[in-house]
């Protein structure tokens, strides 16, 4: 394993084609719903199963999104993008051809930047081109079933340069594509249900050695952890054959999640000949300069941009920043709660701690957070005005995330409310020092370190409600005799 | 020209089952249909775009809108072999 | 009224005033069908329910609802049009048994405009033919003389409606399948500019060059139809949303004013005497109706046959690759799937499925894509499409309308030519051009050969230019010696 880049010796080559499914109502080519949930060829038609005759119309919200996602991969956009067919014959493929896009593709020459390991890194997208996905199989040994339903999602397939070193380095340029798409509301990239797919291409090479080495790709990736395994195992496995002199075959490979390994899928004897020609039943895809500079004010900030902007707005560490924008839903949640709380680093604190952790044990989004944006913004205030002590917040936010209460509930319910009155606090400090003479009596002998412990005292019998500024200063002026 | 070997390898591709005898018959056939077509290599077609839809027509895509017009049942129902509301194949793997 | 000879109009007319009713203009062509198709084998299915269809316009007419311009008027469509809940089979056996559960944009149309479908037209097995001999189900023969081809791939169609085994036919045209078998049998047949109609739910055999059309008895009745069916299909991004004018209600028979041109390119020596004749007393005809005649040239129509079969054969590979056996149609029998190798699987249910002639194209155009190949083939035809295209282009600066012979000679005896591939290619001379180019092109029947066979005159207009072509042939229709003439088989 290595950050740096050097394997063994060998210098590793990268490339990631990702397949978004854009998050359109109906399919690519047809008024098919695009429901996950469906029973089985329930979401089918004449078109998307391929019936004599039928013909596919392009879906415009699917180009409005692909343009969409060009522009924020900074691409350039075509003005003229040609449809092509790509022939072969699979049970899943209904027509015998896939509508894809071939030498003009929608979107091209795009960059993708991230930070990682306290670096700047910028990987080059060659291209992103429209395509329609293929049915599912069931295999069943004897035989095998087929389910049309995904067939004719509409699919932008993101091709990188093979710009990456390291595996590392490929799963956060996945994840940042991921989280591009999904700021762009574009694709909703949930890899588990396959709505975004990661193939990898990997080779390896000497590292004094110029050429590029023999490359295979990896399908089968359905995690951003497994894209960083399944490389690293790929990796080894190949620097290995190598070593052992072998030849490293062009093939495609699966990732095999259980045994950590990837294998080879059975090879034809006759390579693929795709036989792209323009589909014929498509004119060619025609963006005006209008409709970009219409698609691009409608663009949001993106999450790197936003990040900067968290940190010189509200001082916020670039860490926290990070984290905070990797997900548009978190970062919205951050900004609702640092506008009403008045204190974005405090709001940015509670959320880094407090919030992430209870979500990440419940196994929740931020979406389904009992505690409303609005509500700990109002508790980090009540903490900002001394209301009550970040103490007692940790008590309020716990029960704000049992019970979904507001906090200034929670605080009157339960009398939680911080007793900042002087004379209460002096009456409370008297009776502690009463009660332990002899501390008091070290303490002036020069046992300063008993202050704690004086301050605990009070704490407790306050049950936790003293406000401790104020217990700090009354109790040093007492101790001083 | 296209010999008996390229036809099966042509077949193969497009997925149909050729006779040795019917491959001899083809490759005699192709070779002088192809020969007779190799006359537009003649035309200087050097920077012509190619032609695809011959007429001008004027662009338009659909709204990204559900249509449900026919069930599982009905997509089903000229399956030479089916499974329930699936198409049923020879095994795939 | 005569069913033989009433237009669409007059048909129309009498159900909607109840002179006739629907259901007894359908049956009087349901009993011909059953009383002579046997001999010409123009139907593959006939359409049990079409007198539910009658009836029911019968029934809608009764309540005083508008059924349409074509109320009652029974229409055979060529089986490469997809039907609703009626066996649609393009002639192969690969489509054998397939119900469409949908019907093709045009055959919606018709309907709504009031037809009723006796049945389904033979044709040559998915429209890849010029004689209707590949059709799995049997050759259909010339209803003039039967031992003869009644041409292709719309050879069903030109023949049941020559010997009027329906009121109107439909047929589509890829290379010429509507204009020659038009002909061949003595109807009017026409090709619409490409976009003009729909062609959704039409089996695609070349996608860039298929077009729809109406093959009917006479001029005002493709003009009728032809208005019905064309328009924008929101199903077909191929259709033009070009003003439909009322071809019908425009007809005009004067030709004053309109520049007629003849190609210098199809004016050859090699023509049959009869289709010379044909063509000069045609040409005088429209002299004589005011027509200016000018010479025009477009020089790549020498290469336009093997543009079209390299491009045509292309496509095909590529639209034929949906018959799998999965889906729909023919599936190979085997006893066990398990034991079943799924390329094998694959060969052997379209080897079986597939005729002759459409595996040979399917070999050709999956050999002009494959890699190596593309440039040399596909794309230069591609290529020099743009180039024929531009010269019509031009053409069309000098004349309104291109008046030409639609094939060398009269309709062939059946067999004739079917060994030689390449020689049945090269009938289709005259009429590729038009649909590589997108035009619009008709047959309308002008003359008879010495043989007693019909022959027409082709016409040939710029895009969606329809109405100019439909004119002349309104025009040519009057002086026809052929007007009218219904086969009696």
């Amino acid at each position: 394993m290595s950050s740096t880049g050097n394997f063994r010796g060998y210098v590793a080559v990268i490339g990631l084609e990702i397949h978004a499914q854009l998050k359109t109502a109906s399919k690519m080519f047809c008024g098919d719903s695009t429901e996950f949930e469906a029973g089985d060829n329930e979401n089918t038609s004449p078109v998307s199963v391929g019936m004599p005759g039928t013909l596919p119309v392009v879906n415009a919200k699917a180009i409005e999104y692909s343009v969409k996602a060009g522009l924020a991969l900074g691409c350039e956009i075509r003005k003229k993008s040609v449809f092509s067919r790509k022939n072969y014959f699979y049970p899943d493929l209904p027509k015998g051809y896939q509508i894809s896009q071939y030498d003009e593709p929608l979107c091209e020459h795009g960059k993708v930047t991230f930070h990682l390991d306290g670096q700047n890194h910028s990987i080059s997208i060659t291209r992103a081109h429209m395509e329609e996905d293929a049915g599912k199989s069931i295999h069943h040994g004897e035989y095998t079933l087929i389910n049309y339903n995904r067939s004719g999602m509409p699919l932008l397939e993101i091709v990188s340069g093979p710009d990456m070193r390291t595996p590392a380095e490929a799963a956060e340029y996945a994840r940042t594509v991921r989280k591009i798409l999904r700021y762009l509301d574009v694709c909703d990239g949930n890899l588990e249900e396959g709505s975004l797919r990661c193939d990898c291409n990997v080779s390896v090479r000497k590292s004094e050695q110029d050429e590029f080495g023999t490359k295979v790709e990896i399908k089968n990736v359905n995690s951003f952890r497994f894209v960083e395994k399944a490389i690293e195992f790929e990796i080894d496995r190949q620097i290995d054959a190598i070593e052992r002199g072998e030849k490293i075959l062009q093939e495609t490979r699966l990732w095999d999640p259980d045994k950590n390994r990837t294998f080879a899928m059975r090879t034809k004897e006759n390579a693929q000949d795709y036989r792209y020609f323009p589909e014929p039943d498509l004119l060619p895809v025609i963006i005006t300069p209008e409709m970009i500079e219409k698609f691009r004010k409608d663009l949001p900030e993106l999450p790197l941009d936003r990040a900067q902007r968290f940190m010189a707005e509200n001082g916020l560490p670039e860490y926290d920043a990070l984290v905070l924008t990797a997900e548009k839903e978190v970062a919205d949640y951050f900004e609702a709660t640092a506008k009403v709380a008045g204190n974005a680093k405090a709001a940015s604190n509670w959320i880094m701690t407090e919030l992430l952790r209870e979500l990440n044990q419940a196994e929740k989004s931020i979406a389904q957070s009992p505690i409303k944006p609005q509500q700990l913004g109002q508790m980090v205030a009540l903490i900002e005005k001394g209301t009550i002590s970040g103490k007692i917040g940790k008590q309020v936010f716990q029960e704000m995330w049992q019970s979904g209460k507001n906090p200034e509930d929670i605080i009157k319910e339960k009398n939680l409310v911080q007793i900042s009155d002087s004379s209460a606090i002096e009456k409370m400090i008297d009776e502690v020092l009463a009660a332990n003479t002899q501390q008091v009596a070290d303490y002036r002998g020069g046992r300063t370190k008993l202050f704690g412990f004086f301050v605990g005292a009070v704490m407790k019998a306050s049950k936790g409600q003293a406000n401790p500024d104020m217990v700090n200063k009354v109790l040093l002026e007492k101790l001083k005799g | 020209m296209i010999d008996q070997k390229t036809v099966q390898h042509i077949a193969t591709l497009a997925r149909l089952y050729v006779t040795e005898s019917e491959a001899q018959e083809y490759s005699r056939q192709l070779s002088k249909i192809l020969g007779y077509f190799e006359q537009i290599s003649q035309v200087n077609t050097q920077g012509v775009e190619p032609l695809v839809t011959p007429t001008e027509i004027e662009c338009f895509w659909r709204e990204d809108v559900v249509q449900k017009e026919l069930s599982a049942e009905e997509i089903v129902a000229n399956a030479p072999e089916k499974t329930g509301h699936l198409f049923t194949v020879p095994p795939v793997v | 009224m005569d069913l033989n000879t009433a237009t669409f109009k007059d048909i129309s007319s009498a159900v909607k005033t109840k002179k006739i009713s629907s259901l007894e203009v359908s049956q009087f062509f349901l009993k011909k069908i059953k009383g002579h198709d046997s001999k010409l084998n123009s139907y593959i299915t006939i359409n049990d329910k079409v007198e539910d269809e009658a009836r029911e316009i019968d029934t809608r007419l009764s309540r005083g609802e508008d059924v349409g311009p074509l109320a009652g008027v029974p229409f055979g469509i060529k089986d490469m049009f997809c039907t609703k809940g009626l066996k649609t089979t393009a002639a192969s056996r690969i489509l054998e048994n397939f119900i469409p559960p949908y019907d093709a944009t045009v055959v919606a149309r018709l309907k709504s405009a009031g037809i009723t479908v006796l049945g389904k037209l033979n044709l040559d097995e998915f429209a890849m033919g010029s004689s209707n001999e590949t059709s799995y189900f049997g050759p259909t023969k010339n209803p003039w003389n039967l031992e003869c081809v009644p041409g292709g791939s719309s050879g069903g169609s030109a023949a049941a409606q020559a010997a009027r085994l329906s009121a109107g036919t439909l047929g589509t045209d890829t290379g010429g399948s509507i204009r020659q078998p038009a002909s061949f049998c003595g109807v009017v047949g026409v090709k619409p500019t490409y976009g003009r109609v729909s062609r959704y739910g039409i089996v695609s055999y070349a996608s860039s060059l298929d077009q729809a059309g109406p093959m009917v008895s006479c001029v005002e009745d493709a003009a009728l139809t032809l208005e019905v069916i064309s328009g924008r299909d929101e199903r077909d991004a191929t259709t033009s949303n070009h003003n439909v004018p009322a071809f019908s209600a425009n007809l005009k028979e004067d030709l004053r004013g309109v520049k007629i041109g003849l190609m210098k390119e199809y004016m050859t020596d090699g023509l049959d005497a009869d289709v010379q004749k044909t063509l000069d007393l045609a040409i005088e005809a429209a002299k004589k109706q005011g027509a200016e005649i000018v010479e025009v040239s477009v020089p790549l129509t020498a290469q336009a046959v093997p543009m079209y079969y390299l491009i045509a054969s292309s496509e095909a590979s590529s639209n034929l690759a949906r018959y799998d056996g999965i889906k729909y149609g023919y599936r190979t029998p085997s006893s066990s799937l398990a034991a079943m190798d799924l390329d094998q699987f694959y060969q052997k249910t379209r080897g079986e499925g597939f005729g002759k002639e459409v595996q040979r194209r399917i070999i050709i155009g999956t050999y002009c894509l494959s890699s190596g190949y593309y440039d040399a083939y596909y794309a230069k035809a591609c290529q020099v499409r743009r180039l024929l295209s531009e010269q019509y282009t031009q053409a069309f600066k000098q004349c309104d309308v291109i008046l030409s012979p639609v094939t060398t000679s009269p309709a062939f005896k059946i067999g004739g030519r079917i060994s030689d591939p390449l020689a049945m290619y090269l009938n289709d001379i005259f009429t590729v051009a038009t649909n590589l180019a997108g035009l619009p092109g008709m047959s309308v029947p002008y003359g008879r050969s010495s043989g007693g066979l019909p022959i027409g005159i082709q016409l040939t207009a710029a895009h969606f230019d329809e109405q100019k072509m439909l004119n002349v042939g309104y025009s040519l229709q009057q002086t026809s010696p052929e007007k009218w003439k219904v086969a009696n088989v």
